[in-house]
């Protein structure tokens, strides 16, 4: 299909071609602008010593690269990213999935549900962040009301050092679990229903049978798509670090957009910022193969 | 002998207010069904309760928000004075018509650009159209927090920091869009486009009469999640935004990360200024919402 020769190229092709530079000329301008050279300075500039501070620099080669090595606050933000993501994200996959097949097995409610389920992914988290951090205050919070009502102590969710990657994954999974589950309620719904009944000929009668004989290997490619939209989230955690815990208390919260972020806009290491950017960049570009790969395969099955 | 209409099972006796047809409605089949529909309403109101106790909490004075026991209803009513000084004595309609500003003009040229763009990638052959397809799909893992740096050092050069344009600039191209619009165009028969070319449409004509029309759908899809999402958005207004006069309604809430324990009825009342448009509007347009919103998934 894209064989079209110039050479040969009857009139009605060439005003046609002609056409086509037009329409895509505005577009292709603007990735250049906002995607190629970009992506050309940050490698150039992960680099360097760019400050922006002063307009002079010097190439650094790869002591960027590294630093990161060697740097305590990169080992601790990858620290946190990992542990916030070993909560997060199970949680966000079972949770949601859970969600999905006991809505989709309802009569009545089931609108209602969806939409109560999902009103959190489209409110503004900034916002939302807010009242997060007044309901898990440690002595005024509602829950930790609701933890003393149980005769137990309180519990310093977003002060302690142990605990605020546990609340941020709480809230983190707040505002996606609606998500995940309407992805896997359109999954669910494609499943045909007569593999159920052949499922229950065979004697696949209990919901656990059901479940492993028919839906999860049915539900196998939206499953990776959430497992890797999920992941993807859960490196990209910026918005509630950024406006309750800024990264605190003592860096236990520093994850690593927030310390990418920190490194070039407070502190403007542009160099080594940009070299952390590539890294995630890598980082994203990994859950990306993983889908292109497995994703592929699982469709053509 | 009295039987209650409620306990009625079938159609034998037609009860006044017909109230065996709404019980057959909503009447559970199994124990187990009515612990699951409890148990999923439980977890739906613990979803809901933050929106809750935002709305009771900007409606309350102060020094009732953190009351040891929570009560919906506000025992002092002070909504009217923190709704009046946070639309009144602090910008938010300048906020809120900035988040306008910048949602609608991203949106705009999202549109311009990608329609056509995604036409001719779809439909016409021309020399570097498989580059250029492969330029986008590449650039679609591509997010903003990696191409940060360089468009910040470039909005400085160009002494653009601290304007609308800043904000909306990297979004001006959303390489999602030429790739969702492509797909959607691709499925549209070529005999049409051929007969309309017999009968002397231009493709222009085509693009706008024919294409453009049958895209409604995928265009509205397309249009809540950027709108949503450019709402929402905190890391670039954060970046580029440095006076309150360009502060859209989400950066508006790093405001109260310092003052955030003295005012808390004005706080939430904020808070629930900046969500409300995007939670209203969802319920105006569930369909439409969930629809755009998990086609960002396709992203990746």
């Amino acid at each position: 299909m894209a064989a079209a020769t110039a050479t040969t190229a009857s009139p009605l092709q060439r005003a046609q071609a002609r056409l086509a530079y037009w329409l895509v000329a505005p577009a292709t301008l603007l990735i250049l602008l906002i995607y190629i050279v970009p992506i050309a300075m940050v490698i150039a500039a992960s680099l360097t010593d760019y400050t922006l501070v002063s307009d002079y620099f010097e190439f650094v080669g790869l002591d960027n690269y590294r630093r990161m090595a060697t740097d305590d606050q990169f080992g601790n933000a990858l620290h946190n990213t990992f542990v916030f993501a070993a909560m997060f994200l199970p949680a966000a996959f079972v949770v949601s999935l859970v969600l999905a097949i006991a809505i989709q097995e309802r009569k009545q409610f089931r609108s209602i549900l969806e939409v109560l389920y999902f009103l959190p992914v489209t409110s503004t988290l900034a916002a939302m962040a807010l009242v997060w951090a007044a309901l898990l205050d440690s002595r005024q919070g509602v829950i930790n009301s609701a933890i003393a009502a149980l005769g137990l102590p309180p519990l310093n969710f977003l002060g302690s050092q142990d605990l605020v990657l546990f609340s941020l994954a709480l809230i983190s999974l707040w505002s996606t679990i609606g998500f995940n589950m309407v992805l896997f309620l359109a999954g669910l719904t494609a499943i045909p229903k007569n593999l159920y009944e052949a499922a229950a000929i065979d004697g696949a009668d209990h919901p656990l049978d059901r479940f492993f004989k028919v839906t999860w290997p049915m539900l196998g490619p939206t499953a990776m798509f959430v497992a890797i939209t999920t992941s993807i989230t859960a490196f990209k955690l910026f918005d509630v670090v950024a406006i309750v815990t800024r990264g605190g208390p003592d860096k236990a919260s520093e994850v690593y957009l927030y310390l990418a972020f920190l490194e070039g806009f407070e502190y403007f290491n542009m160099g080594y910022s940009a070299a952390l950017s590539l890294v995630f960049l890598l980082l994203i570009l990994v859950f990306a193969i993983i889908q292109a790969v497995v994703v592929d395969r699982r469709v053509h099955y | 002998m009295p039987v209650t209409p409620l306990l009625q099972d079938g159609p034998s006796r037609p009860a006044r207010f017909d109230l065996s047809a709404l019980w057959r409605a909503i009447r559970p089949r199994s124990p187990g069904a009515v612990i699951v529909t409890a148990l999923l309403l439980l977890g739906a109101w613990i979803m809901v309760f933050p929106f809750i106790w935002m709305v009771s909490s900007s409606l309350k004075p102060t020094n009732e928000v953190f009351d040891p026991v929570f009560t919906i209803i506000p025992k002092t009513f002070a909504g009217l004075g923190n709704y009046y000084s946070v639309l009144f004595d602090q910008p938010y309609p300048r906020f809120l018509l900035n988040s306008l500003i910048v949602c609608v003009g991203i949106l705009v040229v999202q549109l311009v650009t990608a329609i056509p763009a995604a036409y001719a990638l779809a439909k016409l052959k021309f020399r570097g159209s498989t580059i250029l397809f492969g330029t986008v799909v590449a650039s679609l893992t591509i997010p903003i927090n990696v191409t940060s740096i360089p468009l910040y050092i470039g909005i400085v050069k160009a002494g653009l920091l601290d304007t609308h344009v800043a904000m909306m600039f990297p979004f001006f191209i959303s390489v999602f869009a030429i790739f969702l619009f492509r797909q959607f165009f691709r499925t549209f028969p070529d005999s049409i486009i051929q007969a309309a070319r017999i009968d002397g449409f231009s493709e222009m004509e085509i693009v706008l009469r024919l294409i453009l029309p049958s895209a409604v759908p995928a265009i509205a899809a397309f249009s809540v999640f950027s709108f949503v999402a450019h709402w929402n958005d905190l890391y670039w207004p954060l970046i580029v935004v440095q006076s309150q006069d360009k502060m859209t309604a989400t950066l508006s809430m790093m405001q109260y990360q310092q003052e955030f324990y003295t005012d808390y009825g004005k706080t939430f009342a904020s808070a629930t200024v900046v969500t409300a448009p995007m939670v209203v509007a969802f319920l105006l347009a569930r369909r439409h919402f969930i629809r755009g919103i998990t086609m960002t998934g396709v992203k990746g």
